[in-house]
């Protein structure tokens, strides 16, 4: 007998333990290619549903703010794929991933270029008092109290690079049309770049006027820029953090700050977002934005593309896009 | 050359006040009451030899004529819209500005405003220090590299910003009174078809007669929804009013504007816009470039009532 019903195609799973900042771009667009588990929907806690709902799931998608411990692994014995919406890896117990086999794919540098600019434009705006002098013109204070306070030159500066990853790359690239000098500090020296190489950050600051940072936060990162790191940054030095606000020994900074012990700092990233120091609301040489050096509409769509990509690679057995090393 | 009487038409920096004191006999003018400044001039003209003008006050035909011996007129500033060239001319004044030193700055400011702009970097500012991320994300915003940008005005400033804005990978075209075949950019012949094919109009002419108004409605329309303008070079290339209104009725994307027609009066309409970005005439504002360009106003000075060459003469 021939068979009237076409066999319906399987529709993929998908774990999702909290929603990326990206999934409501996201899911709309790819409802149809994938069955979303959405573990926050579920009353149950996490642990249960990952035992009644997951045992049989293999792709999980997470972001940054979701730790994926052995804990959480060892509720998913099927998991076999881990795709992530970051660029940084923090999140994620790699050694524990390649003990079960599960391939890891992240962000790639889907939005380097976006988060390199925001680095920029912070930058700008730190030394050239954009935000501040906005205010004052908003203020109606111009007309009153006549021209703003000067700023500070970009060009000429000795700028510090924490982390030659593909960010800290894009940002080198700019700001060297700015007529920058470009110095980093990283785990290993680049042989294929020319700029000069600093063993540690305290060296790095030492050397520059501008600190920007580009690394992962890992164990040997965390608070890296830390109160001998500033001193030695110095009175005009600036700190620009685009990272994880994790890197920066965050009470450290906002004292010197305050105190005048640097000169100013352009701040994406903080070490517990979304609260950010009050201290610093009152600063006119501080420029604070909320996590967005990667929320434009081109880097979101492209990174919607990849995830799927990466998805539909895992699903039907083809090499991941974005695949890193675990 | 404590003698030579220097007219300081603004209130000048420090260093500059000083060092003008102490090498001339200096009449600051920008300190004279309105109605005081015509009796103020019958009494001192005799005297001044000199007058310090900078991008809001500079010599007109009308002070000219006041100052029976004037010999030179020294910007502290590139743009000479405030000086009347041709009456410096017909009467051998001479005249100088202050470029390349500023080059840089305005430059920087220039790409600091498109990023400002684009990325929504003030407005995401005030959604920090007002404590709204605490409810909830901050909104997508709009990406700079790539993105192709148009100039008004190749010279030493448009220049720079093209190289700026080429390491962000984005296409660079420009109109200029005449095209730069040597250079790789595409040249439109108008400023409307230049607006028309690019994302991000940026304002970095002369102001002249002829370049009066030159960013009108029919630019601003060409520009469109999700065209960016920039301004950093005079307001009055801009017809203010249209590009008002164009902005309050969201006919045009966005705006980043350092300089206004009337300064510092900003039309307040702009102040609840998200999408524009305002700053007070920065483009030179920093402790570097203004001591460098207060050098050049003193190196010039100094110069001419030495019978030495002038450093930057434009007359």
């Amino acid at each position: 007998m021939e068979n009237q019903n076409p066999v319906p195609t399987v529709i993929p799973k998908v774990l999702v333990l909290r929603p990326p900042p990206v999934f409501p771009f996201f899911e709309p667009r790819y409802s149809d290619k994938f069955q979303f588990l959405k573990a926050w929907e579920s009353p149950i806690p996490t642990e249960e549903f990952l035992e009644t709902h997951a045992a049989s799931v293999a792709a999980l998608l997470t972001c940054g703010f979701n730790r994926i411990t052995p804990d959480i692994l060892r509720r998913l014995p099927s998991l076999r794929l881990i795709v992530t919406t970051s660029a940084g890896l923090d999140h994620i117990d790699l050694p524990e991933c390649r003990r079960r086999g599960i391939a890891v794919a992240d962000a790639g540098s889907v939005f380097s270029e976006d988060v390199a600019d925001a680095a920029v434009g912070l930058l700008l705006d730190v030394l050239r008092r954009v935000s501040a002098a906005g205010r004052y013109v908003r203020a109606g204070l111009w007309p009153l109290n006549g021209d703003y306070p000067l700023g500070t030159k970009l060009g000429g500066k000795r700028v510090g690079i924490i982390g030659l990853g593909n960010i800290g790359l894009e940002v080198a690239k700019r700001l060297e049309a700015f007529g920058c000098f470009i110095s980093y500090t990283s785990r290993t020296k680049k042989a294929s770049v020319s700029f000069p190489f600093y063993q540690s950050a305290i060296e790095l600051a030492a050397y520059c006027d501008i600190l920007v940072i580009c690394c992962m936060l890992t164990d040997q990162t965390r608070h890296m820029v830390n109160k001998e790191v500033l001193k030695a940054l110095g009175k005009e030095g600036v700190v620009i953090n685009i990272a994880r606000g994790g890197v920066i020994d965050e009470k450290e900074l906002v004292r010197c700050l305050v105190e005048g012990e640097i000169a100013g700092a352009g701040l994406d990233v903080f070490e517990r977002e979304p609260e950010v120091p009050k201290e610093l609301f009152t600063l006119d040489n501080v420029v604070l934005s909320p996590h967005c050096a990667v929320l434009t509409e081109e880097a979101v769509g492209d990174l919607c593309e990849l995830l799927a990509a990466n998805l539909e690679a895992f699903f039907s057995n083809k090499p991941l896009i974005s695949q890193v090393a675990t | 050359m404590e003698d030579i009487g220097v007219l300081l038409r603004f209130p000048a920096m420090p260093y500059l006040d000083q060092e003008l004191d102490k090498h001339f006999k200096l009449f600051r003018f920008w300190d004279v009451s309105e109605n005081e400044k015509e009796a103020f001039l019958r009494k001192n003209s005799g005297s001044i030899r000199a007058v310090v003008g900078n991008a809001s006050a500079g010599a007109d035909a009308e002070l000219i004529d006041s100052l029976p011996n004037l010999e030179i007129v020294a910007c502290f500033s590139v743009g000479l819209d405030k000086v009347d060239l041709d009456k410096c001319k017909e009467k051998g004044i001479r005249v100088t500005n202050t470029p390349d030193v500023l080059t840089d700055d305005v430059a920087d400011l220039a790409i600091g405003l498109i990023l400002a702009t684009m990325r929504r970097i003030c407005e995401s500012d005030r959604f920090v220090r007002s404590g709204k991320w605490k409810k909830g994300d901050f909104k997508l915003t709009t990406k700079f590299t790539g993105k192709s940008v148009g100039i008004i005005g190749l010279g030493r400033i448009g220049l720079a910003i093209a190289m700026r804005a080429e390491a962000f990978g984005c296409p660079i075209s420009y109109h200029s009174r005449s095209p730069k075949p040597d250079l790789k950019y595409k040249y439109y012949p108008s400023v409307v078809e230049l607006a028309s094919n690019c994302r991000i109009l940026v304002v970095a002419c002369a102001l002249t007669e002829e370049t009066h108004h030159i960013v009108n409605q029919k630019v601003i329309d060409a520009l469109g929804p999700k065209g960016v303008l920039i301004n950093i070079a005079r307001g009055p290339l801009v017809d203010e009013s249209e590009l008002v209104s164009a902005l309050v009725d969201g006919r045009l994307g966005g705006a980043g504007l350092d300089v206004f027609e009337h300064e510092p009066v900003v039309p307040e309409e702009l102040f609840g816009l998200d999408n524009v970005v305002l700053t007070p005439h920065i483009g030179s504002g920093t402790v570097e470039t203004r001591m460098a360009m207060a050098d050049l106003v003193l190196g010039n000075l100094k110069a001419h009532f030495s019978s030495r060459p002038l450093l930057t003469p434009v007359v």
